[in-house]
């Protein structure tokens, strides 16, 4: 960087040479103006740096950080829709531990992200080798594998609701006409069954975004590394094992995080799917939370439920931190 | 990585055709679903004898229907208009934050992006109870503004992150020419450095219009009457009446709310992979 008390000069005498020397230069000179005492302020890369940064930290502090502590306070207090709250401590956290469905949500939240995550990357992995190959159509087979991501949840959560539908199932039908079953499965009759059609959709929704992020972390590996390993003899497997996989590691490790972090905090696919039940086996903590604070009414009690979930959220982000900054 | 060499066609069918059809046919049968559910007359969707696969007289009814019993159209356009506007405060926003992360020398640059870059992974179940609170206190609840001043709490870091990625793939050379060709601190950066930004500024703009098009949370807790809705919302509670789910209507809507974000992405692809591997990488 130059010394800024000497640009304003240097660019007066710039434009004084600009303005003989034809414009034969690939870059377009702006014109230059008597900089004004805003203009001279904004040359200061602190000043323009604070002025570019505000309007993101305006709305960034109303909508997040003020929410965030209100969240806190809420937590806290025995605040329900209409009456104003007061202080109660951590008697909301008792309440929860003390829930049976609460306890539930709990172990439901963990079970849903560990297993869909460990499904994603797995199945990501296996259709980012696929979409690897030279093939005809490559292009619109990688722009089609992404709808599911692309388009709305809610929107194709309901179809998947229509095909689990207890009577007009068309998994029931195609068995049942195969002669597989004889008896109409109920696919979201109970707890585990239900568990598993989530884990289910969301593997469904969230795995092109694995294949396509890890496809494209493929496509950055040395194809003369893969022949090197080749010709000292290494197997199909062994080279994916022992050369690719080290070598997309960071982008996999980011692209987890990521994903875990949206699966624990997931709401709309269980929400629509199961709306939590039957009989509250299928909650999470953000349908939990919702159904507290919005249809109970109970916005502390909700609070207390949904900031249950930071904890490990910070864990994982401060993990993922921590991971970026070792591998930068 | 190179592309592997197989000795027999059958063992390329086995390894890989037919592993790609059963993929690419899994990923896209919950969209043939929605589609010829829609144009299946109700005496067949409620026939548990009927083959459900096709249909011999397809028809519009519900497509009809969705239009006439429901706000479908308004929604429709709710969507569109809160989806443009977040985006465009999104983008201006983060193009701005995102240059001075990237290009600017300050003292606050390192923690201001670790915190913009936590602000991106927070997400929205963890503060829509208290954010329903602010959003009444500041009076526009079941307006379209609490969700068009919302969207940016998750799209902003978003944009800014993936911009700021992309400045810094740009030579800081080319600023620096302007620059002692005279231009200010400022022309350099609208007159040079934005205009070479396009494309990461289109990726993001794809991206956050498809993420605003198709959020739920925000949009089912701050929105409540009926005309106010987005497509989702509208789609998912008008049409479900308690035990009741209007089938045809509901695929139809579905269809419909979902062909606006699949063209704009199918224009956009190759920019939407850009996002979306650049959201990991940053």
């Amino acid at each position: 960087m130059a010394d800024q008390r000497i640009e304003p000069i240097l660019a007066e005498r710039a434009s004084a040479a600009a303005s003989v020397v034809p414009a034969s230069v690939a870059v377009a000179v702006p014109e230059a103006r008597r900089p004004t005492r805003l203009g001279q302020l904004l040359e200061r890369e602190h000043i323009l740096a604070g002025a570019l940064l505000a309007p993101t930290l305006v709305i960034l502090t109303l909508f997040i950080a003020y929410p965030f502590v209100l969240g806190i306070w809420l937590a806290v207090s025995d605040k329900v829709v209409g009456r104003p709250g007061n202080f109660v401590g951590l008697q909301n956290f008792w309440v929860n531990v003390n829930d049976t469905i609460f306890l539930r949500a709990f172990q439901n939240t963990f079970v849903y992200t560990f297993i869909a995550t460990a499904l994603k990357l797995a199945l990501g992995m296996g259709a980012a080798l696929l979409l690897n190959h030279h093939f005809r159509f490559k292009r619109i087979v990688r722009a089609g594998m992404l709808l599911p991501w692309i388009v709305p949840t809610v929107l194709s959560t309901l179809a998947w609701q229509w095909m689990f539908d207890a009577t007009f199932s068309v998994f029931n039908w195609t068995l049942m006409n195969v002669g597989l079953i004889s008896k109409r499965i109920l696919w979201l009759g109970d707890g585990t069954m239900a568990m598993g059609c989530l884990i289910l959709v969301n593997v469904w929704r969230g795995m092109p975004f694995f294949a396509i992020t890890l496809l494209a972390g493929l496509q950055t590996v040395n194809p003369d590394l893969h022949e090197a390993a080749e010709i000292d003899g290494a197997n199909a497997w062994q080279r994916f094992w022992r050369v690719t996989l080290p070598l997309i590691k960071p982008i996999m490790m980011v692209v987890v995080l990521f994903s875990m972090i949206a699966t624990f905090a997931d709401f709309q696919l269980i929400y629509v799917l199961t709306r939590g039940g039957p009989y509250s086996s299928t909650h999470v903590f953000g349908t939990y939370a919702y159904e507290i604070a919005m249809r109970a009414a109970q916005l502390g009690q909700g609070a207390s439920i949904s900031l249950s979930l930071f904890p490990f959220l910070l864990a994982v982000i401060v993990f993922q931190l921590w991971y970026i900054r070792r591998s930068d | 990585m190179a592309a592997p060499r197989y000795g027999s066609p059958l063992k390329r069918a086995v390894t890989f055709y037919i592993p790609l059809v059963l993929m690419v046919g899994l990923t896209l049968f919950p969209f043939y679903w929605m589609v010829i559910t829609s144009i299946r007359p109700d005496v067949e969707l409620y026939n548990v004898k009927a083959n459900p696969f096709f249909t011999l007289y397809p028809t519009l009814q519900h497509f009809h229907d969705l239009f006439e019993l429901t706000m479908f159209a308004r929604w429709a356009w709710n969507t569109l208009f809160i989806a443009v506007v977040s985006t465009a405060i999104s983008l201006f926003c983060g193009l701005l934050a995102g240059y001075a992360l990237a290009r600017l020398q300050f003292r606050w640059a390192s923690p201001l992006g670790t915190m913009i870059f936590i602000t991106y992974l927070v997400p929205p179940t963890l503060l829509f109870i208290p954010l329903g609170d602010v959003v009444k206190t500041f009076g526009i609840g079941d307006t379209p503004w609490a969700v068009i001043l919302t969207y940016p709490t998750f799209l902003i870091p978003f944009c800014t992150w993936l911009l700021m990625g992309y400045f810094k793939t740009i030579p800081r050379e080319i600023e620096e020419c302007a620059r002692i060709d005279g231009a200010s601190r400022i022309q350099a950066m609208i007159r040079i450095s934005f205009p070479l930004a396009v494309p990461g500024i289109l990726s993001a703009g794809i991206f956050a219009f498809t993420l605003s098009w198709n959020e739920f949370l925000y949009a089912l807790v701050f929105l409540s009457s009926p005309q106010q809705k987005t497509i989702p919302i509208g789609v998912f509670t008008e049409l479900v009446r308690g035990d009741v789910f209007y089938w045809g209507p509901l695929m139809a809507g579905a269809l419909l709310g979902s062909i606006p974000v699949a063209l704009v992405y199918s224009f956009f692809v190759e920019h939407y992979v850009t996002a979306l591997t650049g959201a990991v990488k940053g």
